[in-house]
Order: C-alpha cells, then sequence, then structure tokens
C-alpha cells in the first residue's frame, strides 16, 4: 500500500479518537539521497546520541549524510576513566575500603563487604550517568545502553561491584563490535554466571537458568520461527557446566571437575547437531564454541537482533513489510559480515526508511533520553572533573529521577530488560502513565526553575545562555522557532507560538521589539539585574511550558 | 449535586493536554484515592474570591477618569486626544468617565465601584517589564523580589503547597490563571501557586472533551497517547470540568470581546463550586503611543474601543455574578503597569507615564472615588508626570485584610513591609478560612525571630539540602548539604547579621521541595 498518500489525505482536522492505527514508516534500505538539513541531522542525532546539541547540530550539517553516520559509527575518543571513590569509607565492616583513596577508582580492589559494594554500584550509576551527560560524538552511549537493555542484569542481584563494573567494560568495548563475540565474552562473565546462575551450575546440579536465556532472551528470541526445544535447554546448560568465579582476581575460570563430560544432543531446530563432550581444562572453551556456531547457524539470531535494533533506533511497529524489506536484508548483512554490528547500523542508519518521514518523531523518549536529553541540548553546566564530589551528587539526582520514572540504569526489571523495547503492543508507551507522565513534567520543571544543588554546586536549565547560542534570539519569533526546531519533532501551531510569544516573552504587548530591546541590553549590560531578571524570567516560563506538553516527550 | 457520580463515570478520552498547564507539575490521583475520595465530601462554604484584570501596555488613565477640575490645563496639555467635558459620564462632579465606560457608570451609580486616584509608587519605572515586575512582585522600584504578592499570599493560606494538596478542605486550585503561563503574581517563594488554562477556546476544549489534532503518522499516535494520558493525569482537570458543568446558565456576553469571554469563565467556575481564591485574567493593546482616539472624535478610537470592552465586560461580569447569586462573595480589580504621560505627544498618542487611577469593584465595595482629583500644570511639558497619592502596595494590603482576611501580623510576611489600609471594601464579611496545611515538611521557631531561629526539617533520606535565601531568591547560606537517613532533624538559622525583613528557609530532598517564610524582626 502507497503509505505516503495515505498519510496527506487523513490528517484529522476535529476530535480524533486516541490511540488510532498509524502505518509505520516507508521505503527501503536504499541509501537515502533525499535533502540533509537540519531537520535530518536532529534525526539523526536524536537516535543516535542523547538529543541533538546545538553545537553537534551545526558540526554534522557541515558534513554528509554518508560522513555523518561514518563519524558517529567510529568512535575516536579513548573508553572514558572508570568510576572513582566519591563515598567516604565505610566503617564497621568487615572489609573497610580505605586502602582506596578519595578520587581514585576502586574498579580493580577486589572487595566483597556489602556495603563497600553498595556504595561502589552508587558510584559506578552516578559515573555512568555522567558519561552519558558528557558523551563524545559517537553512537557508542546508546549502544551501550543497548546492550545493558538486551543483556541485562541488575547490580541488586549480582551484588559485586567490581563485576558489575567488569561487565559494563565489556558491553562498552564490544558496542560497535562483533555480537557472537560479545555474547561469547557476556556468557563467561563474571557479572553475567552470578545473575543467571552459571557459576552454581556444575555436572551434579545442573542450573539452567543462562542456557534458556540465551536463546530465549539473547539470541533466538521468541519469534514464530524460533523453535528450540526444553531439551535444548537443557542440552545448553550442560555444554555450560563447569564455570566458575573468583572474586579476589575479579576473573572466572573453567573447572574441569565440575563439567559434565558426556555428548550433548540439540533437537531439529540446530539440525540435531551433536556436540562433542570434552573433558579437561580446554572443554569449557571448546564446547562453548561448537554451541554458539551452532546457534549463529541459525537464521533466527540475526533476524532476532536485528529487530532489537530495529525497536531501539527506528520505531517499534514490525509489520510484514518491514520485516521483509528491513529486517530480512539487515539480518543478511549482519550474517554475511560474520556478526559484526557496524555494517547492519551502516545500512540501516543510511537508509530512506530511517530518514522516512514516518519515521520521525515516534519515539517515546525513554527515562535516560530524556533526562541526558535535557542536559545535553540544553548544556546543563556541571563542575570541572577535579570536583568530582559535586558531579557526582548532580548526577546522582538524575540517576534517580530516571529511576522515579520507572528507567534504573544498572537494574531494569528483569533479564528481559525494560518493558518499553519487547511488551506488545505498548511497546514505548509503558514509559507513559499517570505516575511517570507527573514526574516527568516535575523533574523538568524543577531544572528549570530552581535546579538541583549539592555541594553548595547547582545544576540548573539555564534558557538565557542556551539562547545566546541560538541565531537571532533577538527577535521573539526566531528564538521560539529555533527553540523549537531542537526540541520539539512535531511543530506546534503558529497560532500557539504567537500566543507564546505575546503571553510569554512580550509579557501582553503587542510590538516584537520591546523583547528586542530587552535582549539587546541583556547582551550590553548583563549587570543590569532587572533586565536581565526579566529576560532570564521569561526564556524560563517558555521553556517550562514547552517541557510540559506532550510533544516534548518525543524523539 | 452531580459531582460523586461524575468523577467515577468520567475518565476523559481523547481531551487535550496543552488547554492546562499547571504552574507546577502535579501527581495525579486515580478516582479510589483518598484525596479524590475526599473530594466527593459535602461542598463546604466557599469563601471570598479576588479577580485581578491586568490590562497590559501602560493604561492611559487621564482620559479614562477625565479631570473636571482643572479641565482647562488637560485641554492644554492634551489638545489633539482630549475627551470633551459634554461627553464624560458623570462620577462626583470632580472627575468624569471616559463616555465608552457606560457600563462601569452603572456600577458606579449602583455603588459597585471604587475610583482610587493615582496610583503608584516612589521612583517609578517606565520599561514595560520591570513595571510590570513592579506590580506584580509589590517590590519596591529599586529592589528584585522572585516572588508575586498573590503567590505569598497563598502560601500564607496554604502552607506547604504543592506537598499534601488537593486535601479535604482545598481540593481545587490556588489559582487560576488564563493564558499560556501563570504570572509573577502568583509565584510563591518557591513554586507557582497557580494553574493556568491557556486560552479561552482550550477551555471550553477541555469541558466538550475535545482533543487537538494530531498527524495520523507513527509520532501522531504516540502524541495522542500521551495527550491521553496527560489529561486524565492533570489533577485539578476533572474539578474544573465539573464546575464548568455545574453552572448550566449565565448572563449574555458582549461578543468579540476578549476579557469577557475571560469573566465569563471565571463567573463559570465560581458558580460552579471551586474554592479557588485568586483569578487573574489579561486584556492587552493599552501602549497607545500613536492613533489612541480617532482623529474626527476624541470619543471614538483605539484608547476608546479598550475602555469599551473592559466596562462592557466587567458590567456583564459583574451582572452575571448576580444572576448565578454569588455576587457576594467577588471583588476585583483592574491594574496596568504604568499611566501615561500628562501631555500628548505629536502622533495622536501618549507616551509611557507614571500613576493612574484602577478600578475596585464589586457588591461588597464601598463605592465612590478615593483621593484628590490630579493636578495638571498649566503648561504641561514632555516630562510631566502625574505624582502618585496611593502606594499600588495599599491596594494589596487592603484586599488582603479586608477580603482575604489575613491578619495584621502575617500582613507584612505576605507585603513585605506595612502599607496604609484604605476604605475599599467592607470588611465585615471577613471570615478566616480554616485549611488544612498539607504536608509539612520545613518549619522554623520562634518565627517571627530577632537573632536565630531553629528550622526543624523532615527528609525521606538521601540528599539533603537546607538553604537561606532572600526575597530575590538569592541564596545567603547553606545550612546543610549532605545525606541523612529517614527522619526529623534541626539545624539553627543565625541570622543575627542581617538586615529585618522576610526570609526563606528552602527544603530540596530529592524530588521534594518546601520553602518556609521567616519574619526577621528587630
Amino acid at each position: 500500500m502507497e503509505r505516503r498518500s495515505h498519510l496527506s489525505s487523513n490528517i484529522p482536522s476535529s476530535s480524533q479518537k486516541a490511540p488510532f492505527t498509524a502505518p509505520p514508516p516507508n521505503g527501503g534500505l536504499a541509501q537515502y539521497t533525499g535533502v540533509w538539513t537540519e531537520n535530518e541531522v536532529i534525526h539523526l542525532l536524536k537516535r543516535t546520541m542523547f538529543g541533538a546539541a546545538r553545537a553537534d547540530i551545526n558540526y554534522f550539517k557541515g558534513l554528509t549524510m554518508q560522513q555523518s553516520v561514518d563519524e558517529l559509527l567510529n568512535p575516536i575518543a579513548p573508553l572514558p576513566d572508570p568510576p572513582v571513590k566519591e563515598y567516604a569509607t565505610p566503617t564497621n565492616t568487615t572489609n573497610s575500603d580505605g586502602n582506596i583513596a578519595l578520587g581514585s577508582s576502586w574498579v580493580l580492589d577486589p572487595n566483597t563487604d556489602g556495603t563497600v559494594n553498595f556504595y561502589r554500584q552508587q558510584s559506578f550509576k552516578k559515573w555512568w550517568m555522567g558519561v552519558m551527560v558528557n558523551q563524545d560524538r559517537s553512537i557508542r552511549e546508546k549502544m551501550t545502553l543497548f546492550w545493558h537493555n538486551h543483556f541485562s542484569t541488575e547490580t541488586t542481584v549480582i551484588s559485586n561491584a567490581q563485576y558489575i563494573f567488569k561487565h559494563h567494560l565489556l558491553l562498552r568495548t564490544y558496542a560497535l563490535g562483533n555480537f557472537k563475540a560479545l555474547t561469547r565474552a557476556v556468557t563467561i562473565d563474571p557479572a553475567m554466571l552470578v545473575y543467571l546462575n552459571g557459576e552454581r551450575n556444575t555436572k551434579t546440579a545442573p542450573d539452567e537458568n543462562y542456557g534458556r536465556e540465551l536463546q530465549e532472551l539473547f539470541c533466538c528470541g521468541k519469534g514464530p520461527d524460533s523453535k528450540y526445544t526444553e531439551a535444548d535447554v537443557k542440552a545448553a546448560a550442560q555444554v555450560l557446566s563447569g564455570w566458575k568465579n573468583n572474586s579476589a582476581t575479579i576473573t572466572s575460570s573453567f573447572d574441569s571437575t565440575r563439567h559434565l563430560t558426556t555428548d550433548k544432543t540439540f533437537s531439529a531446530f540446530y539440525n540435531n547437531t551433536v556436540i562433542k563432550g570434552r573433558t579437561g581444562a580446554t572443554a569449557g572453551d571448546q564446547e562453548l564454541d561448537d554451541f554458539l556456531n551452532m546457534i549463529f547457524a541459525t537464521t533466527e539470531v540475526a533476524k532476532y537482533i536485528c529487530r532489537r535494533l530495529y525497536r531501539w533506533f527506528v520505531y517499534y511497529d514490525i509489520d510484514d513489510a518491514v520485516e521483509t524489506n528491513i529486517i530480512s536484508p539487515l539480518a543478511d548483512i549482519l550474517r554475511l559480515n560474520n556478526y559484526e554490528i557496524k555494517p547492519v547500523l551502516n545500512t540501516l542508519l543510511k537508509s530512506e526508511h530511517f530518514f522516512d518521514v514516518l519515521a520521525r518523531g515516534c519515539q517515546i523518549k525513554s527515562p535516560v533520553d530524556l533526562v541526558v536529553n535535557m542536559c545535553r541540548e540544553f548544556n546543563v553546566a556541571f563542575q570541572p572533573s577535579t570536583d568530582y564530589l559535586s558531579n557526582y551528587g548532580l548526577y546522582n539526582y538524575l540517576v534517580s529521577s530516571a529511576t522515579n520514572m520507572q528507567q534504573s540504569i544498572g537494574d531494569p526489571p528483569d533479564v528481559s530488560g525494560w518493558k518499553a523495547y519487547y511488551q506488545a503492543p505498548q511497546f514505548y508507551e509503558v514509559w507513559i502513565n499517570s505516575d511517570t507522565l507527573p514526574k516527568r513534567n516535575q523533574f523538568t520543571d524543577t531544572m528549570v526553575q530552581t535546579g538541583y544543588t549539592f555541594n553548595s554546586k547547582k545544576m540548573i536549565v539555564d534558557g538565557a545562555e542556551f539562547a545566546k547560542t541560538l541565531p537571532n534570539p533577538g527577535d521573539p519569533n526566531k528564538l521560539i522557532d529555533d527553540i523549537c526546531k531542537i526540541i520539539f519533532r512535531i511543530d506546534i501551531s503558529a497560532a500557539s507560538k504567537t500566543q507564546l510569544k505575546t503571553d510569554i516573552l512580550l509579557g501582553g504587548q503587542s510590538t516584537d521589539f520591546y523583547w528586542t530591546d530587552a535582549w539587546n541590553l541583556f547582551i550590553s549590560a548583563p549587570a543590569n539585574v532587572s533586565n536581565t531578571t526579566t529576560v532570564k524570567n521569561r526564556i524560563r516560563d517558555l521553556l517550562k511550558y514547552f517541557m510540559d506538553l506532550a510533544e516534548y516527550q518525543l524523539a | 449535586m452531580k459531582r460523586r457520580d461524575f468523577l467515577h463515570k468520567a475518565i476523559p478520552a481523547g481531551v487535550m493536554l496543552p488547554s492546562l498547564v499547571s504552574g507546577f507539575s502535579f501527581r495525579a490521583f486515580s478516582a479510589d484515592s483518598p484525596i479524590m475520595q475526599s473530594l466527593l465530601l459535602p461542598v463546604t462554604e466557599t469563601d471570598h474570591v479576588f479577580v485581578i484584570i491586568q490590562l497590559n501596555g501602560g493604561n492611559d488613565g487621564l482620559n479614562m477618569v477625565v479631570p473636571i477640575e482643572n479641565f482647562n490645563n488637560y485641554v492644554n496639555a492634551r489638545s489633539n486626544i482630549y475627551i470633551p467635558e459634554k461627553s464624560l459620564l458623570a462620577l462626583n462632579g470632580k472627575v468624569g468617565l471616559h463616555p465608552a465606560m457606560t457600563g462601569l457608570s452603572s456600577l458606579y451609580n449602583e455603588g459597585k465601584l471604587k475610583v482610587v486616584q493615582s496610583v503608584g509608587y516612589p521612583q517609578p519605572s517606565y520599561s514595560h517589564f520591570r513595571a510590570t515586575d513592579i506590580w506584580m512582585s509589590a517590590s519596591d522600584s529599586n529592589t528584585e523580589v522572585n516572588s508575586g504578592w498573590a503567590g505569598r499570599y497563598l502560601n500564607y493560606e496554604y502552607p506547604n503547597f504543592p506537598n499534601g494538596y488537593p486535601n479535604a478542605t482545598m481540593t481545587d486550585p490556588l489559582a487560576i490563571q488564563i493564558g499560556s503561563s501563570t504570572s509573577l503574581t502568583l509565584q510563591g517563594p518557591a513554586v507557582s501557586m497557580g494553574m493556568s488554562i491557556s486560552n479561552t477556546s482550550n477551555f471550553y476544549n477541555l469541558i466538550n472533551g475535545v482533543q487537538d489534532p494530531s498527524p495520523n503518522t507513527p509520532a501522531g499516535k504516540e502524541l495522542s497517547f500521551i495527550r491521553m494520558v496527560s489529561q486524565q493525569t492533570q489533577k485539578y482537570a476533572t474539578v474544573i470540568k465539573a464546575a464548568a458543568n455545574n453552572t448550566v446558565q449565565q448572563v449574555s456576553y458582549p461578543t468579540k470581546n476578549s476579557l469577557g469571554d475571560q469573566l465569563k469563565i471565571v463567573a463559570r467556575l465560581i458558580k460552579g463550586g471551586l474554592k479557588t481564591r485568586i483569578y487573574m485574567v489579561n486584556y492587552g493593546g493599552f501602549d497607545t503611543h500613536s492613533a489612541q482616539v480617532d482623529s474626527v472624535d476624541n470619543t471614538k478610537g483605539n484608547h476608546a474601543n479598550l475602555l469599551g470592552n473592559v466596562s462592557d465586560a466587567i458590567k456583564a461580569f459583574q451582572d452575571d455574578l448576580k444572576f448565578l447569586g454569588v455576587e457576594d462573595r467577588v471583588v476585583g480589580m483592574t491594574f496596568s503597569e504604568f499611566g501615561r504621560r500628562i501631555k500628548s505627544n505629536g502622533s495622536d498618542g501618549t507616551d509611557h507615564g507614571s500613576a493612574a487611577p484602577l478600578f475596585v469593584f464589586g457588591k461588597n465595595v464601598i463605592g465612590g472615588v478615593l483621593g484628590d482629583t490630579p493636578t495638571i500644570p498649566v503648561t504641561a511639558t514632555v516630562n510631566d508626570n502625574l505624582p502618585f497619592q496611593y502606594d499600588f502596595r495599599s491596594i494589596y494590603s487592603t484586599i488582603l485584610a479586608n477580603w482575604l482576611c489575613v491578619n495584621d501580623l502575617d500582613l507584612q510576611q505576605i507585603m513585605l513591609k506595612n502599607f496604609q489600609i484604605l476604605p475599599l471594601v467592607n470588611a465585615g464579611g471577613c471570615k478566616k478560612a480554616v485549611n488544612l496545611s498539607g504536608d509539612q515538611l520545613i518549619s522554623n521557631y520562634p518565627n517571627p525571630f530577632v537573632t536565630s531561629t531553629v528550622i526543624t526539617f523532615q527528609t525521606a533520606g538521601g540528599h539533603t539540602l537546607i538553604q537561606i535565601m532572600d526575597t530575590s531568591g538569592r541564596v545567603l547560606a547553606n545550612l546543610t548539604d549532605k545525606e541523612y537517613t529517614a527522619g526529623t532533624y534541626t539545624v539553627v538559622f543565625d541570622g543575627s547579621s542581617l538586615p529585618a525583613g522576610v526570609y526563606y528557609a528552602r527544603l530540596q530532598n530529592m524530588a521534594v521541595q518546601q520553602v518556609r517564610p521567616m519574619l526577621k524582626v528587630r
């Protein structure tokens, strides 16, 4: 069906019943050849980074679409420095970590004390939030969060903060790497061995937890063509028996004495493969390789992960046309490239489909996206990196705000990850309910009105400073247009803009020059307190109004 | 009444969001929550209501309330725009009303209109923005106050808002403004105390269940979904809808009169049972630098149309209040950020000036003209302005004391200083309302204090900050700024080095904040 004509002929004019059915985006994977304006740049940035910061828009506008995607997919920034100790050394513990100085990293310091690990988990979450807020100009942070959602683990279950960070580093290192290699590394990663009981999976007491989730959630999925069996789950557990952790060295290892050495037989879904039972120190690695080769030989794995990527970067609605025209060819590319992720993203992000007008603005921001996006699009200022104490405290407010909105980084609800990316038919709409939507508004209200103060340092959306980065903030019409362009994907009506200009920027006056004069005076005489207050308060009220609109929740 | 049925049945489907943008974002409550249950209690007697009409742009008071004493000087100063004496509507013989204001003239004759002459303040500002902020914050001309006078009043009347609101004694918005955002007038020491209805058509969309159109695209689908949830979670949407639907008939209002459209909504909500104390409406276009009058007939033209609309709207509103049986409960006032220059300019207009008359209206108003007729120089120059006779903050203080029933001790905390009380309204009907105070998380004792006071605060645990701010919002001290386990704590605030006046103690505990006003006295 020709969806584009459907769209243009069917804009409802009056009361529209919600929800209604809307067609998913158009177009295939052929490279996008349309215009490359700020609109397209902003779309690309909102999906591949957290928000479209004005400086990033300017930068990518100077490149071509191909160059932009290439650059986003090939980060040059080194991995961020690890989290540091920013908490007071707990007393009354079995193993206090007084050996680690404030400001030094704890990630390689083994410690199993519950209190210490609790502080370190919090330290890790604050650090991660800071990394996202200060992200490099690449897709790496969105992909790291993608893998965290995909290979979902919970800090409250893992407990050991050193394992938690090591696991996180793995996701970050492989963020744009090889899916099969990442799967292999995750399978014997200490945190995952704790989280899904791999360390307790032995020949005498098999634990099927990881063997099941590896197939159901990490590789094959639950699609109609994913036909692994209960017997396959049992056989997988046998293959994976024998791995264990060492908290003193923060590593895992294979213990052949705990490994079941018999042959493992799989179902027709895996072509009745028999994995030969091995003995000795290398048995675990050998059988794991055979096992992953078998799984990744199915066509289902590539389709499954491509659907996950599609729902992360484009939209959740995968109809037959999207399955045929997007998912299947992307899966072919993934298999052709031996499960390297980058060629898939390269094709998808440069495609007609990705840039289709129907693909724009249809994501509901996740809580993390809302929070980080707001900090980045409005250039919220933090302290110099030497003042990590203040920064970690401020990041903690962002972590806790996102948690209140039902997305706690490091702690998805369960092994399936966040419901917004798999729960049909709601998907993204899961994020928005009568509890979370007011919290979203309250968060943006606070950030634009009073800000948040920690350690005497304030974090606030400074609307007037933000306006200075726009092309023509002295013209109230352009100021409103330029703000809307960045923060909204569905523009508000011209009538609304006029009303907001009059009510807020002009304070009820009818001529634009009252705003222009006030703005010019603000620039030339910032020490004029009453005028500066006028300008700042009016932009503040405007931003608060904008961020309370439903449109602000879309990306 | 049908409110109970309404609340149980009505889950709005497809009602729009932007029609209601609260000054502060509110948590939503399901129909089963204790708070929503409290809405089902019998409606208690509603107290007094105050309606503020802002005339944006700087209204020309001299052509609105024209001096008959000194009439020749007036004509000399304004030879191109003066209003002829014979056309004036009679007031007290010393001044006359612009001929377009027949509605207000009849209210005057019924004793429902008070004209207060030459309202202003020392060292007036001629900037729209700054003068508006001064009027709304009730600050001195040379100080910045970042809260509004009505916001401070509401913070006093309903302490701890928004924590613990709505509650059994206050089910409704504290204040409602028609406009995109709540103005400085309604800004409390920390949060806005009011909510806004962005415009009149959005109000009707709300009560009629109409949602803004959104495109039939994936983005439009998600937008509609979010708007639907938003509508369901707007804490006050339901009570406003119910109040609007309680009022079935009103008198007719003038057409093509946006002030009348707004006041019609206000009357409807008051009659409908909202306990909202303050309403604020706006009417713009008073910045009449040129073509203020018709070049052939000075009694016609732009300013005449504006004044006619103001007069017609207020008259219809007052008639409607009487028709609806709520006339006893409502007093209103007009204000503009400044008056205009005595001498007219060469473009048949007037430039920014200072003091000007304003109106206080209502059945409980003491009718008449307050103050002397302004003196106009024999030969006015371009720099001449009217001196003020009454500080605008005397009007507010009088309304607070005699209409909104604030006691003397608290008045200074709201108005930041003491001001003269004027004979504007009959104080006899004043009954102090008894309200639940919401969740009090921060308090101080003693208050007022002389040198120091003990601040008691309650934290839910985690990072907790107590800071002291002055009325301009400057942070003077952070008394504590660290992690706490949940509980109640105290810190001492030593204000011995500070001048006497109002200070605020602000609690920030992750997503929660609350502000406590404190009065330092000598």
